[in-house]
């Protein structure tokens, strides 16, 4: 079988689902963050996958914003995360409850 | 470039190239999230590498050059870097196994469900395209229209960028005043 977009849509389906149950079931905030860098990595699969099979190079320009806006927002969270870490102590988010009612 | 396209336009071969690269990454996204032997955040990281790089190959099948050496830049170059350097800066133990809460597992299958059920609803809807797409994902007709047509984002990027850094900067000065 030729293959097609539904290909790289599974794949990119199944990556996301990796990602979402590994921010969901995983305790450590490093895991859950690269966890989001895997959605992150799925969405970004599947518009390369689109802008090919449509023949549009607006998803590809889509996607390098995307990785722009990435690497920011990883460079943003481990520093809150080293933050977080500097006052409590813990990088897990059972041990985070202050905000807790 | 000649000699990629050549070998990209046999089809036998990019269908077995794929099959590869998307084992490999899938797989690669497993041991990152679950891995049976090590809890650790550096296999985790490290797995994520390889994961990056299947993924970037994937760019390639789809004719993305130029994607596939930013992913490999940007994020095996920079991203992973940062995150070695944050979990050696924590000194992070190895994270003990806790039992599964019920809750937690439920809403994770709840959503996987929600997702798949939206992947099937657009599989239903794609139109089998019977002409070989012609696209190719060259730095020249990128950055043509990311100067032309997307010149405001592309401007605005570079401001969050800034912000990112002063962010991240006054994150990590000593006393948060």
């Amino acid at each position: 079988m030729h293959i097609g977009i539904q290909h790289y849509l599974a794949v990119s389906m199944i990556l996301f689902c990796l990602g979402l149950l590994g921010v969901i079931m995983r305790r450590n905030l490093l895991v859950i963050y690269m966890s989001l860098e895997l959605m992150l990595n799925a969405a970004n699969l599947a518009l390369v996958a689109f802008s090919r099979f449509n023949n549009k190079l607006d998803g590809q320009v889509l996607v390098f914003f995307i990785i722009t806006v990435a690497a920011a927002e990883v460079a943003v969270g481990l520093a809150l995360i080293v933050a977080l870490y500097r006052k409590r102590q813990s990088a897990h988010v059972e041990d985070l409850t202050s905000m807790k009612l | 470039m000649e000699a990629i396209n050549n070998l990209l336009s046999g089809s036998n071969v990019t269908d077995v190239l794929f099959y590869v690269f998307a084992v490999l990454t899938l797989l690669c996204a497993v041991l990152v999230v679950a891995n049976p032997f090590s809890r650790n955040p550096v296999t985790s990281a490290m797995f994520l590498v390889l994961t990056i790089i299947s993924m970037s190959g994937l760019f390639l099948l789809l004719h993305a050059f130029f994607l596939a050496a930013v992913q490999i830049l940007v994020y095996a170059g920079a991203v992973i870097v940062l995150f070695i350097f944050v979990i050696m800066l924590l000194d992070l133990k190895e994270e003990q196994r806790r039992k599964i809460k019920f809750f937690g597992l439920a809403a994770g299958l709840v959503s996987v469900g929600i997702v798949v059920s939206i992947f099937l609803k657009s599989l239903a809807s794609i139109q089998p395209n019977v002409a070989e797409p012609a696209l190719e994902g060259e730095t020249y007709a990128l950055g043509k229209l990311l100067f032309t047509h997307y010149t405001l984002p592309f401007e605005i990027v570079s401001v969050l960028l800034l912000v990112a850094m002063i962010g991240v900067i006054l994150l990590s000065k000593k006393k948060l005043e």
